[in-house]
Order: C-alpha cells, then structure tokens, then sequence
C-alpha cells in the first residue's frame, strides 16, 4: 500500500503540467501549455505517440518496454484512489515475482554475484551494470567483431547447456534462455570475436 | 384536508418517502410544513455546508436518519487538498448536545475521527446503522468504540474508506450480548482481524444477512462462516486463493450449495487466477455481481462465470473481460441495468474494451439505463448507434483514456455522438463525456438535455460559448464539475442567479480569474465562491486578472464556513 500512497503523493507534487518523456526524466512542456490557458489543444497533437493509433493488444503486452509513455495528468482517468491502489500492489507484487535473477561470475573474481535480469530494458544497460559490478571494462558490441577492444567477453549458458556470446540475440529471447552469465577473460575472450 | 387533524395529516405523510416529495409537501402550506417537519424522520443534506446542523435539528425535531454529502465529487481523483473540509464532528456534537434520537448516520466524502465514533456510540443509545463510504480521519479505534457501545447494531457498512487499521482487537469488542448485526462490510480495512472473533460474531447473529470481508480472510475461514449462514443474501468474499485440490476447496463448495439466497457476490480481493467454477452454483441466482477489486482473474475464468449469471442486474467488472466478454454479457444477462467496466491498468494508459462492446451492450440489454466505461477508444458512428438502441439511458459515464482522443475511425471530435446521446434519451440525469470534443456537444447538451442534473466535463470546449450553452439550457442541472475547459469570465458570470438553483459548481484549470470570482462573490452573497489556492501562486490581494486555479462555489444558508483551512479563501 506505500507503494499506493507515494503514487499518490508523486501527483500532487507540483504535477500541474503535463510532461513528455518518461517519468522521471527532467523534460517537461512549458506550464502554459497545460490545460487550455491558451484556448489551444495542446493534448493531441503532443501526445500523438500515445494514443491515436492505439493498437491496445500490443502495447497491454509491451507494458514493461512502453514505447510511447503517456503524459501524467493528476486525476486521469477519473477512478477512486482506493481502487488505483487496490490495482497497483498487485503489479508490484506480480513484477518483483517475475525477477530472474542468474549467477554472474568473472574469471579471476573470489566469489560470484547475482543479477536481477529484468531489471535491464536491453543489453547496453546490463553491460553497463556488469562493468560497474566487476570493475572492467567490456565495450561495446559488434556482430562481427564481438567485444573486440576489450579484455573481457560476456557470456552466458542457454537453455542447451552451451556457452552463447552475450548480444547475439534479440533481448527478450536472451532472458528466456539464459541460465547464467560468466565474464571471460584474455586470450579466450578474444578467440571469441569472428575473424580476430 | 384542512379540515383533518394534524395525526391524520401526518400519518397520510408517513407513506410519502422520498426527500423530494416531502420537500414538495412542506411547502404546501405552513400546517402542512410544521406537521411534516414535525414528523420527518430521514434526512438528506448533499452538501454539508449548504445548511448549519442547528438548523436542521430545529426543523426536524423527530430526526433519526442523516445522510451528509462533504467534499465535492472531484475530490475522489485528487483534486482537493485532503484537509479541505467534510468535518462531520460539529454535526454529531450538536445532535449529542440537543438529544437527538440518532439512529442511522450516513456520511459520503467526510472526516471522521475516533473520537467522533466515540462521541457516537455513546450519546445515542438506540443507534442502528453506520454506513461510511469514501471517508477518512478514523481508525479501527474508533470502529472498537462502535462495536463496544452500539447494543443494538444493525448494520456497520464500510465502503472504499482509508482507515489506519490498528490490527483486529475492534471485532472482539462486540459484546456477547449483540446478536442483532444484520450487515457487515470491512472490505476496505487493509489489516488482520481476529479470525475467531469473527467466526464466533457470525455464529451468535441469526439476522445477518450481509457479510463483506477483506483480504484478511482466508477461504477456510470463509467455508467454515457460510456453513453457519445459510441466509445470507449478499457476500464479499475476503481472500480466494487456494489449492483446487484441496480439502478446504470442496468444504467450500458444500458450503456454497446451502447458501440459496445469496443475490449479490463480490469481493476476491486476493485472488490467484484459478477456477471460479466453485461460484457457478451460485451464479443462476445473482442479481448483482462486482468483480472490479479482482485484477488476479482472467479474462476467460470471467466470461465463464458470466455465462451463469443469467438474472444478473448490476455488473462491476475491470475492462479485462474484453469486448469479447462484454458481448457473453450482452448475449447471457438479459436482466441488466447497471453496468461499469472499470480499467485494469490505468498508469499504462490502455483499456482492453473499445466501442464494440459498448455497442454490443446496448444491443442486448434492453433494461439498461445505467453505465460507466472506461475505455480505449470511441467513434461517433458507436454512439449514435447506442443512442438509437438505448434510449433509456438515465446515467451516461464514458471515459476515453486518452481524455482528448478523437473519433477512432474518422477523427472527428466526438460532438454528434454525444449530441445523439443527449437528444434520444430524455430521461438521462447524469453525464460525463471524454474525448475531442468542441463547443458544439454543448449546443446539443443545452438543446435536449432537459432532465440532466449533474454533468462531469474534462478538457473540451472551444470558447466560453460551451459553457454558456450549458448554463442556458438545462434547467435542471445541478451539479456541475469541469477540468482543463478554456471557459472564462463571461459564462461564469453570464447567470449568476443560475447558481442559486443549483447545489454546487466546480471549475478548475480553466480560464476564470480571481477577479470574475469575485465579481461572482459580490453578487450572490447566497453562494460560497471558493479559492482553493495549494501552491501559494497567489496572494489575495494580487492581481485580479489572475487565473483561478480551483474554483468551488456553492449555495448555502449557513454563511461562510468557520472551518476552512488556511489554503481556502471564501471570496
């Protein structure tokens, strides 16, 4: 129910104005152009991304990945603050149950970490967060190349047993099959890297 | 019938009931206002402020029954500051200082504090019946004192309240002695209560027959409670979750099958998508349904149970059932009348019904006049098809997520769908509309909404000429609320007595300044103008010309209010 009450709170807070961009992120549209001060209709056209096209399936699916954030308006949708928070703990819980957590180890390292998988939205931030978790540096990725430039090669085990270069698939098909992640080191990270 | 006596007078009167006919009786002649005033009973007062509690008792000395109505309705989305107002302990104090004889206390949109429960459990021995709904201030404190004092309690009903629950001792202080209850509902309390005290209440009250639980409640608990009540009529169901296997799972369905007169099911505030299969015996039965606390349940376990529910009336449902099962609904519940199809997600912004099954219901329901939907997107081709098949529409409540999205199809505003609404059907008393929509839906609203009463409006309108169109042309509008609409000064004060026939009008985010608020004030010394100003923008004696952020006004015979908070200036 805290969870409930802060959503709540976060609304009231100077939340007047209408903001583009996700929540959380500084960008936000001048104040004149909430509401209707200037006899305008500023809500279509700005909030395009969101509703016109509305395919309702694919976004209800898409729901952690949104593509098009909607713009935040206090006391939209009309609906009783005690039925949004019967709502909202729900999704908490449902989202903390579905974390995946997975083993990392890094050659060289005296014990293992573990990581919440879907806490990343897609392969740049996981590298990054490796980077931060193990002190190293990874790089960026090529399919050609892999993670040429580095000392260090991500990789994980998949449903099969075997060990797959981190990036080679689309994201959401990697959190489905892998089972752990291991950063390799020196002379095998670069046998990994095509034609190195 | 001058000629009566005043008993037979007033025994005459006992059979008119309604508030609004006995208004209309009071106000034949002053015999007949003083016998009826005499001999009111329930009393109805929409707006706490409009009229002073000393008033009302030395009008109706024989009160018994009060229903109090406190913040205005938007307060419900947030859009009042939480200490705006609703206080209701001036009215119990008052009636606790004349003696009244308080049975029955309703109270809608109010505060109440512990030591107010306790102020009335103690000062009216014969009360009866509590019911809350959407209130605050109070804790499970004060529902102990309720429970302790109140001999003879009938009914403690709690609806969509926020309590601080101090944990379950309050059911424990239920003496031994009261076997009277006949409705209880702590649905909204988010604590444990003591299971047993429980069990061992609904055990010693042969006349219960209405029993909400919350998620505290565990199915065992529920099994073992529906083999003592074989009567009840209305169930909520606490906690459903549980192992279809499982020995407790069958108890329950024994359970169920005595439970004969059960007409209303709700509840399954925790509730793991398994089957419902076990309610379908019920199901042919109910007349009223509400599943809209239940976001575990799947779209398809709904349609299954819907299918049963064949003599169905009411229906509170979340928007997971989809057009798909809104069309089970349209093709199974032939008796329906009242439907809401609330959004499962609202932070993500998309409904998972569109306009189809809005139509839909309006094709197979031809008893239902009542709705409020939420939903993804509408055309006006939907609506006027509803309007042709549905004229009997008395409450129209649609809700496009996207507030200001057009016609889904042509992306036009949605003006002559709504138009079509209002002018096919003549009995409608309450509306709220969303999506584009410019000054001309006000110009059909003004032409043909005769019977409208109360009118919701978010971010629509072209000009002050809407809103004037408005004003104009329902006379018997009553409440009006409206967000984000770029009306300004001149409708405001376009008819300033319309006001006076009216119980209240908000506006907020719209083009009104702090100097047409005033303007209005001066003239109509009958009306609160108030300025609920949050965010320190504005000073009193600042520049006129600035924009009214919220705006409330209301007539009222009890002056200025004495209890508005620093933040409301009542111009």
């Amino acid at each position: 129910m805290e969870g409930g009450v802060a959503y709540e709170n976060d609304l009231n807070l100077k939340e007047t104005e209408l903001r583009l961009g996700l929540p959380g992120t500084g960008s936000s549209i001048d104040k004149g152009v909430s509401g209707a001060r200037n006899n305008k209709r500023p809500l279509p056209e700005t909030r395009e991304e969101g509703g016109a096209n509305g395919k309702p399936d694919a976004q209800h699916d898409d729901q952690e990945n949104a593509p098009a954030p909607k713009a935040q308006i206090v006391g939209w949708p009309p609906i009783r603050s005690y039925r949004k928070n019967s709502l909202q703990p729900k999704k908490a819980e449902a989202e903390a149950a579905a974390g995946m957590y997975v083993k990392v180890s890094m050659d060289g390292a005296p014990y293992l970490r573990k990581i919440d998988l879907t806490v990343y939205k897609g392969y740049p931030e996981l590298l990054r967060a490796l980077e931060n978790m193990f002190k190293v540096t990874i790089g960026e990725y090529s399919e050609r190349e892999g993670y040429k430039g580095s000392e260090y090669a991500p990789t994980y085990e998949d449903k099969d047993g075997d060990w797959m270069l981190v990036g080679d698939v689309p994201w959401d098909m990697f959190l489905s099959s892998c089972k752990k992640l291991r950063i390799i080191k020196g002379s095998e990270a670069i046998g990994l890297g095509c034609g190195a | 019938m001058n000629y009566f006596p005043d008993e037979v007078l007033e025994h005459i009167f006992d059979f008119v009931t309604s508030q609004r006919d006995r208004n209309s009786v009071s106000q034949v002649c002053k015999p007949w206002y003083k016998i009826e005033s005499s001999s009111r009973q329930k009393v109805f007062v929409g707006n706490c402020y409009a009229i002073s509690p000393e008033r009302v008792i030395e009008r109706f000395p024989g009160l018994k029954s009060i229903t109090l109505k406190g913040k205005p309705h938007f307060a419900d989305f947030n859009l009042v500051p939480p200490d705006w107002g609703g206080f209701v302990y001036p009215w119990i104090e008052a009636f606790a200082r004349n003696n009244m004889g308080l049975e029955e206390l309703k109270l809608k949109r109010m505060i109440i504090s512990d030591e107010c429960l306790e102020l009335i459990s103690r000062s009216f021995a014969n009360f009866k019946s509590l019911v809350l709904v959407s209130c605050e201030g109070f804790s499970t404190d004060g529902l102990a004192a309720i429970a302790s004092n109140c001999s003879f309690l009938r009914e403690l009903d709690l609806q969509e309240n926020d309590v601080e629950d101090h944990r379950g001792h309050w059911l424990s202080c239920f003496p031994d002695t009261c076997t009277s209850l006949v409705s209880l509902n702590f649905a909204c309390l988010k604590g444990d209560v003591n299971l047993a005290a429980l069990e061992r209440l609904v055990a010693r009250s042969p006349n219960l027959r209405s029993l909400r639980l919350n998620h505290a409640v565990p199915l065992d608990i529920l099994q073992k409670i529906l083999m003592r009540t074989p009567h009840l009529v209305d169930l909520g169901v606490g906690s459903y979750v549980h192992d279809p296997d499982s020995e407790t799972y069958n108890k329950l369905v024994t359970a169920l099958q005595k439970c004969k007169s059960v007409r209303s099911l709700s509840g399954f505030l925790e509730a793991a998508p398994q089957c419902l299969s076990a309610f379908h015996l019920i199901c042919p039965n109910l007349t009223s349904l509400n599943l809209s606390y239940a976001p575990g349940i799947h779209g398809t376990e709904l349609r299954k149970l819907i299918r049963h529910c064949r003599k169905l009336q009411r229906l509170w449902i979340l928007d997971c059932i989809g057009d798909e099962g809104l069309e089970v609904v349209a093709s199974s519940c032939k008796d329906l009348q009242e439907i809401r199809v609330f959004p499962s997600d609202p932070f993500v912004g998309n409904a998972a019904v569109t306009e189809v099954g809005l139509v839909a219901l309006s094709s197979g329901c031809p008893k239902l006049h009542s709705i409020l939907y939420f939903c993804q997107q509408m055309t006006n081709a939907a609506l006027i098809t509803v309007a042709k098949n549905r004229p009997n529409f008395t409450r129209f409540r649609l809700c496009i997520l996207d507030p200001t999205k057009p016609d889904a199809v042509t992306n036009q505003p949605l003006d002559e769908g709504f138009g079509a609404i209002v002018h096919s059907c003549k009995g409608l008393r309450r509306l709220s509309m969303s999506g584009r929509l410019t000054d001309r839906v006000f110009l059909y609203i003004g032409m043909y909404a005769e019977q409208l009463e109360m009118i919701s409006i978010a971010f629509a309108g072209d000009t002050d000429e809407g809103m004037q169109y408005l004003l104009n042309g329902c006379k018997k509008l009553r409440k009006l609320e409206i967000r984000d609409c770029p009306f300004g000064n001149a409708a405001l004060l376009m008819d300033v007595g319309k006001y006076e026939t009216m119980r209240s009008l908000w506006m907020s985010s719209c083009n009104v300044t702090l100097g047409g608020c005033k303007s209005l004030a001066k003239k109509m010394p009958m009306l609160n103008v108030e300025i609920i100003n949050e965010t320190d923008q504005m000073d009193i004696s600042a520049d006129d010309r600035q924009k009214a952020e919220k705006m409330f006004l209301y007539r009222t015979l009890a002056g200025r209010r004495k209890d508005a908070p620093e933040f409301v200036w009542t111009l």
